[in-house]
């Protein structure tokens, strides 16, 4: 039972799916190890692949199924008012767990930017830093690093009015849009809602686009790569992270887009669609301090 | 709904497909006493070489897997699945939910860890063998010169984070959603308030360890120079984002500790907690000092003297709400009708030997002192103190406190009290010594040493032999009461309080399915 009475508290029954989910992650990340693995040793062993291969089939099993169920069990009215904020709070502590995530890259990035490669070139307090490489000058973007000759730095850097400044534009418009989505599907309005979210999708499927070609250009006319010291390491771990966080908020709003077209929402039920929306708020968010922190400053 | 209550599944399916919050909460302290005692036979090892100088029973490389993995094991596999054992079992009971929050993660949380431990100890056997660049890690040791299986440990942490995030976003949604009318968060139980900010520190630090292992890969496999001076990267990094997840674990694998002492020393006092409003606070308080304390783990590693100041005088705060906690249990003792009860025997153990590990945690703050005391077995003393007769003595207080709820039988009081002497004489033998020959220079995470630290290992070898026995014991009387003994009543403590106390024993299967009137 409920809290104050207002229904019958939902206690699943048995399921499988954390199981499957459990063995689909242990494969997937096994799978992913061992073709690691075999990659640095440089060998040529595809046992990793499938491993990886299974693993992925099982997360993507899991995930229609899982959700599946949550979409019936909720389709059949079985969750209460109390239910849906068990919800919300979990999908709201899950975000704060991604900020974290984040934070990590973040933290990392100003470490180096205002401490570890100052030290290096013999700044502060901690000048025996500098000692290890007299030649070394510190400066950001780091284009020439004290060990020059296993990280050969970057001829260039993205800047950033060019196209991560349209890529900002896309990405905020589509966190308006996404919020006009939204709001015509409180108005029960399906069709626009429908439409908004398209907008919101191809926004951000254009950016994933636009993001890949700035890579391309990265790797293939600045020199700038994961391998080209800790500029390219920050830039690419915090963006890449940022894309991979993109997709999945994109390929969200996609289920989400066709659960609008089979009618699945009502003006007062649609919590999914609204994680959705949070998730895309949230990677809009981490965008804007990217924008900020890793191309302008 | 009524096909949702009736009793249990049959068979090994009802472990593997359950949603139930009880089920779920013996899986996790099963598999965490498993991996305490697999991990303590790590330990047997570490005393086995350590019980003479010089070599004798394992090689210097072995060794190192062994303090690594015991590391690792004890922390991810042991106390914390323990404390989530004992929050799924007694969260829901003591607010009056009929469950968790949600039901299916949880079963998701418990059953990545056999997936994720599996992973981690297969790295033993692998080519180049496990980890051995100690539990924390450090780059380069662990980048560079780390053996190939490096790779299978860093996706087994991730996978522990996974577990531990879910399960702390199920504990967190269960406590602010699902209490029972007039249960307002000031009346909780203090294990419910302790775990509510254990779940925030959770998925605060656990993604940031996330991020740490990320990078360790990068570095490793994709040239990235996060830890590599080389490329303008600097191994200094990897102790503070490490340590900034690792030091509010501390917090993690102790507040579930505080609430479970806090509980039954009032019970077996036949008292009130003294200040129940001042250990809230005190919780919160240590919790937020938790986030700037990290580097206190770094004095030695070269750090500006700003903040070789700073850490230090934040971790000395720290003993300002700790304190409250320990005034708090020693006045609500005061004056009370004390019994001495297996859990109470525990939890006063734990008052009294966790402060001398708090005490030796107040002289390693000090920055000055410190460089004379890192990386010796003082560091070692002072963290045994806090974890054994810390976490996992409350561990077992918890555990005996509340058998009689989870089986319907009392325990064989007469072992369980062998059981407690044996393990507080076996730690102490163990651990005490280990703070005579850490100030005197001995290093930690070495299988060898000079001849003046000879006696001191010995005790310190026979005492962990003798704690690690006892476990077994502690096995035995656990399966004997689940088994059989004296019938327990619903509230077998006379001092007791809470609604876990207000259902029979053994608690039924599902509990509150019409939530009780808290006053």
């Amino acid at each position: 039972m409920a809290n104050d009475g207002e229904g019958t508290y939902y206690v699943p029954a048995q399921s499988k799916w954390p199981i499957v989910a459990a063995i689909g992650l242990f494969l997937t990340v096994t799978g992913m190890g061992m073709m690691m693995n075999s990659m640095t040793a440089g060998e040529d062993d595809p046992t990793g692949h499938y491993v990886l291969f299974a693993g992925g089939l099982m997360m993507a099993w899991m995930l229609f199924g899982w959700f599946g169920n949550v979409i019936e069990e909720s389709r059949k009215g079985l969750y209460s008012d109390q239910m849906d904020r068990s919800f919300r709070w979990g999908m709201g502590w899950f975000i704060f767990s991604e900020v974290m995530f984040f934070s990590a890259f973040f933290g990392a990035l100003f470490f180096v930017r205002y401490f570890g490669v100052p030290w290096l070139g013999g700044e502060g307090e901690k000048a025996a830093t500098g000692m290890l490489w007299p030649g070394f000058t510190a400066e950001w973007p780091l284009m020439k690093n004290p060990d020059p000759e296993s990280f050969k730095g970057p001829t260039g850097t993205i800047d950033p009015w060019t196209l991560p400044f349209i890529n900002t534009l896309l990405l905020v418009t589509s966190s308006i849009t996404c919020t006009k989505s939204h709001h015509a599907l409180r108005d029960n309005n399906r069709d626009s809602s429908r439409n908004w979210l398209f907008v919101t999708l191809l926004l951000g499927f254009v950016f994933l686009g636009v993001q890949g070609y700035e890579y391309y250009h990265a790797y293939h006319e600045l020199g700038l790569t994961l391998a080209s010291g800790i500029y390219g390491s920050t830039f690419f771990m915090l963006t890449g992270f940022h894309g991979a966080h993109v997709t999945l908020g994109a390929i969200m709003l996609t289920v989400m887009f066709i659960r609008i077209i089979k009618g699945h929402f009502t003006p007062t039920n649609h919590f999914g669609f609204e994680a959705a929306c949070w998730y895309w708020h949230f990677v809009d968010v981490v965008w804007i301090g990217l924008f900020l922190f890793v191309y302008i400053l | 709904m009524s096909e949702h209550h009736h009793g249990p599944a049959k068979g090994l399916m009802r472990w593997v497909l359950t949603t139930n919050h009880k089920d779920i909460g013996s899986l996790y302290l099963w598999f965490s006493f498993a991996m305490f005692l697999l991990g303590g036979a790590m330990a047997m090892v570490i005393r086995a070489e350590l019980f003479q100088p010089g070599l004798q029973i394992v090689q210097p490389e072995f060794f190192n897997q062994m303090t690594t993995m015991h590391g690792l094991i004890m922390v991810f596999g042991a106390v914390m699945p323990a404390f989530v054992g004992l929050a799924n079992w007694m969260i829901p009971m003591m607010i009056g939910a009929p469950d968790m929050a949600l039901p299916r993660m949880n079963n998701w949380s418990f059953w990545i860890l056999p997936f994720a431990f599996a992973l981690l100890v297969s790295t033993l056997f692998m080519e180049g063998g496990g980890p051995n660049f100690g539990w924390t890690f450090y780059a380069p040791l662990s980048t560079d010169y780390g053996p190939p299986s490096t790779t299978f440990f860093i996706f087994a942490v991730h996978m522990m984070g996974i577990s531990s995030i879910m399960g702390a976003i199920n504990v967190i949604a269960t406590i602010l959603n699902l209490r029972a009318p007039g249960m307002t968060l000031m009346k909780m139980p203090l294990f419910v308030w302790t775990w509510l900010v254990t779940a925030y520190l959770l998925i605060a630090v656990m993604p940031v360890l996330a991020g740490a292992v990320t990078m360790m890969l990068m570095d490793i496999h994709f040239g990235t120079s996060f830890f590599n001076a080389g490329g303008g990267g600097d191994p200094v990094l990897f102790q503070h984002v490490f340590w900034f997840f690792g030091h509010p674990e501390v917090y993690i694998m102790i507040l579930p500790a505080f609430g479970i002492v806090s509980a039954i020393i009032p019970a077996f006092a036949r008292k009130p907690l003294f200040g129940y409003t001042s250990m809230v606070y005190a919780v919160a308080s240590i919790a937020f000092l938790s986030f700037i304390v990290w580097a206190h783990h770094m004095f030695t590693v070269g750090i500006p003297l700003v903040g070789e100041v700073f850490f230090m005088y934040a971790t000395m705060l720290i003993a300002v709400p700790t304190g409250v906690k320990v005034f708090n249990w020693v006045a609500t003792m005061f004056k009370g009708s004390l019994t001495f009860e297996t859990p109470m025997l525990f939890a006063v153990a734990f008052v009294v030997l966790f402060t001398i590990g708090g005490f030796s945690g107040l002289m390693l703050s000090i920055a000055p002192a410190d460089f004379q005391y890192h990386d010796t077995y003082f560091v070692v003393a002072h963290f045994h103190y806090v974890l054994v007769p810390g976490a996992i003595f409350a561990i077992f207080a918890g555990v005996y406190y509340w058998l009689p709820k989870w089986t319907g039988h009392m325990y064989d009081t007469a072992l369980s009290k062998v059981h407690f002497w044996m393990s507080f004489i076996g730690m102490n033998l163990t651990f005490f010594p280990m703070h005579f020959v850490g100030l005197a220079g001995m290093p930690r995470r070495i299988p060898d040493y000079n001849m003046q630290f000879a006696d001191f290992n010995m005790i310190s070898s026979v005492g962990g032999f003798m704690f690690g026995v006892t476990q077994l014991l502690f096995l035995f009387i656990v399966i004997k009461c689940v088994r059989t003994g004296d019938k327990a009543e619903a509230k077998p403590w006379e001092g007791a309080h809470g609604l876990e106390w207000m259902v029979p024993s053994p608690a039924p299967y599902h509990t509150f399915s019409t939530p009780p009137e808290v006053k």
